[in-house]
């Protein structure tokens, strides 16, 4: 049910507004990139994208277009704030994480430009929630310059064939090795943990393989405790792409649908480790 | 000093360990207080325990199949304990399929409450899981000490919101800030509010409704020629509330609070066959 914002007080027009029946369509993207305390948040006319960085190696993007919103619109060109992640996920989670089928919460968010707070208007049975997040000042952000004419290899695979092995990640090992090839073992994960090496193949006839363009054969390592996190993203996407260009930087894109049956993005990219010696294959 | 008692009815009993719950989530340690009717688990607000207090009174008979008290002297027929709840509260947690449980007051090498729950089994003797909580026996010289807590002189008092909406706007309330204000007036409505360097969220609930108070010259305290819209408020430590809300396994009949501008917030949970009294006292 949307309800419509008070209209801004002292001459300031909102330079992002937004309204949302359901604000897990939000809140729920936003903590499948939700490893680090703070984001940053970059609205245009098409929609709402949330960057989360870690050691400057690895970012993820959470892609809320503007069709999901029942209102949304961007008085300039483009309005970009950090603010607190988790600050944002408990204020829009405040009525609790799991409602009762048939009852959500109502959101409009507002925001009159730089330097002032966001605003967030929430409704549930009634009961209104007001909040005020204060935003900072946007800091740079990683450019992979991963574009689809770089990459060497790509893979799609429902992601219930991923979510068990991700869930399942031998945490002691420094790394988890992708390797992609037009060969066998086509698609295969490996860990090197305190109790062994462990290794995942997938082949490229598999039921899960939805695509399988690989050209090349590669193997890069990435550092697991920075790609852990992608875990929420996985589980819950129904399919994920996983492509590497010659760099070996890697792209992870999750295709998420909500309650409503509608799709969104979100993406996770990572450098490889730099610190290899001879690869196992 | 003797007491023993007996319960045998599975629905007294799972009712009884909800209460024994409810009380280890609000108090490390608290007082037994046993009458020949009623038992009653006190938290005197001593600054031990920042000032929070409790009050809760069961009727013996509700949850009883078997009581028997023999209080220190004939003209002061009443026990007073000191307990750890959370003990009792996990020697009841053997006793969910029980066919019987027995407390007893014993004094074998030193004062303690002896649960024993008696099992089903498949033999023809039963199997019964003794556990033996020390309790401190309260001297009658310091009774004075756990006597009833008045009810303030309260600027408002209003029922709570449902109480699954405010747990959840609590708990994550207590994420961002540690203290939370509480605010109401006389036109039922109440605030739940938090203010940091880095974000402030108010919450509103409306319609709730403030209960009607008779005192003994038929007016109402200092509630009377209130301005029905203007909010009295008390800031509090959030942990308290959220305890008091987590310990709620079961919707109250009736739920409200008095609030005393600046100074106290007594809370008031009325069950079937318990009532609850909490009070949170304000911080600057």
């Amino acid at each position: 049910m949307p309800f419509s914002a008070p209209p801004p007080a002292s001459g300031e027009p909102y330079v992002l507004s937004a309204s949302l029946d359901n604000a897990r369509h939000l809140s729920s993207l936003l903590r499948a990139v939700h490893f680090q305390d703070h984001a940053t948040c970059f609205a245009t006319a098409s929609g709402l994208r949330v960057t989360v960085e870690d050691a400057k190696c690895i970012q993820a993007n959470a892609f809320i277009q503007a069709e999901i919103f029942q209102e949304f619109a961007v008085q300039e060109e483009s309005v970009m704030f950090r603010i607190n992640l988790s600050v944002l996920l408990d204020c829009l989670t405040i009525f609790g994480t799991s409602s009762l089928p048939g009852t959500s919460t109502a959101l409009r968010m507002c925001y009159r430009g730089y330097g002032y707070p966001l605003m967030l208007f929430l409704e549930e049975g009634g009961v209104v929630t007001v909040c005020k997040i204060n935003t900072q000042e946007p800091e740079e952000l990683l450019d992979f310059d991963f574009c689809s004419t770089k990459v060497i290899n790509k893979i799609i695979l429902q992601s219930e064939g991923l979510r068990e092995a991700f869930a399942e990640l031998d945490m002691t090992s420094e790394v988890l090795q992708i390797t992609m090839s037009p060969d066998k073992p086509y698609f295969r994960l490996s860990t090197f943990g305190n109790a062994g090496s462990a290794h995942l193949d997938y082949p490229k006839d598999s039921d899960l393989m939805e695509a399988f363009y690989c050209n090349q054969t590669q193997t890069n390592r990435y550092k697991i405790s920075l790609l852990k996190p992608s875990t929420k993203a996985l589980a819950l996407s129904c399919k994920v792409s996983i492509r590497t260009d010659a760099q070996g930087f890697l792209s992870l894109q999750y295709m998420i649908r909500n309650e409503d049956g509608q799709i969104c993005f979100v993406e996770y990219y990572c450098c490889p480790d730099e610190n290899i010696s001879e690869a196992e294959v | 000093m003797r007491f023993r008692a007996k319960i045998v009815d599975l629905a007294c009993l799972n009712n009884f360990s909800r209460v024994i719950n409810t009380i280890a989530k609000l108090a490390k340690t608290c007082t037994l207080r046993l009458t020949v009717c009623k038992l009653y688990f006190i938290v005197s607000d001593k600054v031990a325990n920042g000032g929070t207090s409790m009050w809760c009174e069961l009727c013996q008979g509700n949850f009883f199949d078997e009581f028997q008290m023999e209080g220190v002297a004939a003209e002061h027929n009443e026990i007073y304990l000191e307990l750890v709840p959370e003990n009792l509260s996990r020697a009841l947690k053997t006793a969910h399929s029980a066919k019987a449980v027995k407390i007893k007051l014993t004094n074998k090498h030193c004062p303690c409450l002896r649960v024993a729950v008696e099992l089903p089994s498949l033999s023809s003797s039963s199997r019964i899981v003794t556990h033996d909580i020390p309790v401190g026996v309260i001297p009658r010289r310091i009774w004075n000490d756990f006597r009833e807590p008045t009810v303030p002189d309260f600027d408002v008092s209003i029922y709570l919101p449902v109480l699954k909406t405010m747990k959840s706007v609590v708990e994550r309330m207590k994420n961002l800030s540690n203290f939370i204000v509480i605010e109401a007036n006389l036109s039922g409505e109440m605030n739940l509010k938090i203010e940091t360097d880095l974000v402030s969220v108010t919450t509103h609930f409306k319609d709730l409704g403030n209960p009607p108070w008779a005192s003994e010259d038929g007016c109402q305290s200092s509630a009377q020629g209130r301005d029905l819209e203007s909010m009295v408020e008390a800031r509090i430590d959030i942990k308290k509330l959220q305890q008091l809300l987590a310990g709620q396994q079961v919707n109250p009949t009736k739920a409200l609070c008095n609030i005393v501008s600046k100074r106290i917030v007594h809370f008031i949970l009325l069950h079937e066959d318990v009532s609850l009294q909490y009070f949170i006292p304000a911080l600057a």
